[in-house]
């Protein structure tokens, strides 16, 4: 399958999801859908299309909060990035995809920990990496959050 | 020089107080459930990497697990490189080949260490890390350290590889190759090895694909995936070399898998000598433009994945890693429930985990009390397979 | 040659590199055990505590309370940059303080990882520690 051609696939079922396509280069696509469809695209992209899922990677940028999805589709060596912009930057919330996939089990964790988005569905967003007792309500990956610059001679 | 059995196996000390990592739940001798608590290593390098430049975040990924530590640093340079759609010279593209399959080599080798000793095979252990100690050697001749080479950079690599340096690395490699003949045979034709870990910590395909697990864990269940031949980099879409599968998922397979990977794994690096053309080791890429990008690269334990956006300045302005065992840990889920407790350790080294988390193990009952602490499970394995030495009637 | 010197290591969130040239230094080719260093596997019979890793906050206590345990006199043994100073993790928001704010360092082996060499040296600086404690004791 080239690049063109999942676009297509993507495209021909929800093609009214899809806010905006960038063919980065013949290997890369990444492609900005509405945030209520993320389950139903996962679960076409995953199950019916058979990508694997590489991972989530949030990002707190100016004007709202991006995830995207990553997913490769080995065969032919494609990489498929979507973007859901959550314009909420104070309750960041999202549908879970563990229900489509447990790869996505840490990282959703991992996700509500260090940026403080709640995905819903997901009964189990425990602490993964943080110490129990670090703040609630702290997210250190958020760019508010600055790490104080230290003396090494002092915590 | 006699081996003495107090020699654990990395760091103990939150088995000794915090009872935190896995959680096993065991019914009299099966496992039952399991639970992990992680965050002992967590040093928040993504959040470090947004205040460092591009070519000083390739020092810190270097150091994120010191058994990878080439495969970190070109996938974030890939990943850069992906960014401005940089070109890397033919000859830097061939030597971050061969630092990778080395270190494919080492890792590996290691593991097969490892594994000897939660076995019991202690000499396995001395044996597998002493005849490791030659690619650490060539390490060093090639990139001037054992581990964490700094050889990367972005656009190409930092240092070449003289040409007098060539015959010592074909020398030890050939050396290399007698004993991985030897270990192979020792594997592939123990009945006690055969007995003890054919059928054990079975990872079905379909649980494969559904934890997207990676690397040889995914490979000896059947899963066809392999970075360097799905999404090709450096030199391997330029050299001829197989993709070792198995088929059962259990440990053996897994097993298998290692020990057969190390065998292309030299022939790789033989080829890349051979073929390696001369010129730049560096195109000197000035300056990044905004965008994002995407590195992968097959490192010993899976693909590892970076995820870098870029504002056009000097630093990234987020920088996502992720590392196989991220994926890999939670089918230890899967493959250790049904199983018994004097499996535990091998099934969780059978995925090859960054090996400071793989004794952070304890057992606790259904009122969540204590039971076993790692040493005890490291005792059960051990013991079960001097059982079925017993039963061979082999010493 | 020395009594024996037993050594309990521990981790405060390394990269492992360390971890692995620990176990090396045990294996045939650099043989530490010849100088009389044994590994044990629990803090109440060390001498010796070895620490590596940039001592994460999760693991901070955890390395107070071992010292805590480990019988007196003993000797803290600090392995790697991180553990000299946390090294490039200094500026995370998950490394606190230094190891050597937390316990009282007796051999600092810098180096990232250090290499078998450097690590011999330290030990017999270590070594030299423990010998001159010994005699003051008698």
């Amino acid at each position: 399958m080239t690049i063109d051609a999942l676009l297509e696939k993507i495209k021909d079922r929800f093609g009214a999801s899809i806010l905006k396509a960038d063919k980065h280069s013949q290997k890369r696509l990444y492609l900005d859908i509405d945030p209520k469809d993320i389950v139903d695209i996962v679960r076409f992209v995953f199950k019916d299309l058979g990508l694997r899922f590489n991972i989530a990677s949030a990002v707190d940028e100016f004007e709202c909060m991006e995830i995207l999805y990553h997913f490769s589709f080995d065969r032919t060596g494609l990489e498929l990035s979507l973007r859901v912009a959550l314009k909420d930057k104070i309750n960041p919330v999202v549908d879970t995809i563990t229900a489509v996939t447990r790869s996505a089990w840490w990282i959703e964790r991992e996700m509500h920990e260090l940026f403080g988005i709640r995905f819903n569905g997901n009964k189990d967003l425990r602490r993964l990496l943080l110490p129990d007792d670090w703040p609630d309500g702290v997210y250190p990956l958020r760019k508010n959050f600055v790490v104080p610059k230290r003396d090494s001679r002092k915590a | 020089m006699s081996y003495k059995p107090t020699i654990p196996i990395g760091p103990y000390h939150p088995l000794q107080e915090e009872p935190e990592f896995y959680k096993l739940v065991v019914d009299g001798e099966k496992v039952v459930d399991v639970d992990v608590r992680i965050g002992y290593n967590h040093r928040g390098i993504e959040k470090i990497s947004e205040a460092k430049t591009f070519d000083q975040s390739l020092f810190i990924v270097e150091r994120i697990c010191g058994i990878c530590s080439s495969s970190h640093p070109i996938a974030c340079a890939q990943a850069v490189e992906d960014i401005g759609n940089i070109e890397v010279p033919e000859r830097a593209l061939y030597i971050r080949t061969i630092v990778q399959e080395l270190e494919r080599l080492h890792s590996h080798m290691l593991w097969v260490g490892l594994a000897g000793h939660f076995l019991g095979y202690n000499t396995v252990f001395m044996w597998g890390w002493k005849y490791r100690e030659p690619i650490c050697d060539i390490m060093e001749t090639v990139t001037g350290n054992r581990q964490n080479y700094a050889m990367m950079k972005v656009g190409g690599v930092r240092r070449d590889i003289e040409k007098e340096h060539i015959s010592y690395i074909l020398t030890r490699l050939d050396e290399f190759l007698g004993q991985l003949e030897m270990l192979k045979g020792a594997v592939l034709d123990d009945p006690v090895l055969h007995s003890r870990l054919k059928g054990v910590g079975i990872l079905s395909k379909e649980d494969a694909i559904d934890y997207a697990a990676l690397g040889p864990t995914a490979r000896a269940s059947g899963v066809d995936i392999d970075v360097r031949r799905d999404h090709p980099y450096a030199a391997y879409d330029r050299l001829k070399w197989n993709v070792i599968m198995g088929k059962n998922g259990d440990v053996f397979d897994k097993a298998v898998v290692r020990i057969l990977e190390m065998f292309e794994s030299v022939s790789i690096i033989r080829q890349c000598l051979d073929k390696m053309p001369s010129g730049a080791i560096d195109s000197n890429p000035k300056d990044i433009p905004p965008g994002e990008g995407i590195g992968q690269v097959e490192a010993p334990r899976g693909e590892c994945f970076h995820y870098i956006r870029s504002d056009g300045s000097n630093s990234p302005v987020r920088h996502k890693i992720r590392a196989p065992t991220y994926m890999n840990f939670p089918t230890f889920r899967e493959t250790v429930i049904g199983q018994t407790v004097s499996d535990a350790t091998i099934i969780l080294a059978a995925i090859d985990p960054c090996y400071c988390c793989t004794e952070r193990m304890l057992i606790v009952d259904d009122s969540d009390k204590e039971v076993l602490k790692f040493q005890d499970l490291v005792r059960l394995s051990q013991e079960k397979t001097k059982k079925i030495k017993d039963k061979y009637g082999i010493k | 040659m020395t009594k024996s010197i037993n050594v309990f290591h521990c981790s405060s969130g390394s990269c492992n590199n360390c971890d692995i040239e620990i176990l090396d230094c045990l294996t045939p080719r650099f043989d530490l055990e010849r100088f009389g260093i044994v590994l044990v596997g629990s803090i109440k019979h060390a001498d010796v505590m070895l620490c590596t890793g940039s001592s994460n906050r999760m693991c901070e206590p955890i390395l107070k309370r071992l010292y805590e345990m480990m019988p007196k006199p003993g000797f803290v043994l600090v392995w790697g940059a991180c553990g000299s100073s946390r090294g490039l993790f200094k500026d995370s928001y998950n490394t606190g303080q230094p190891i050597d704010e937390i316990l009282p360092v007796d051999v600092y082996i810098p180096g990232c990882p250090p290499k078998p060499e450097a690590a011999i040296a330290g030990v017999l600086k270590l070594i030299e520690k423990v010998n001159a404690s010994r005699k003051n004791k008698k």
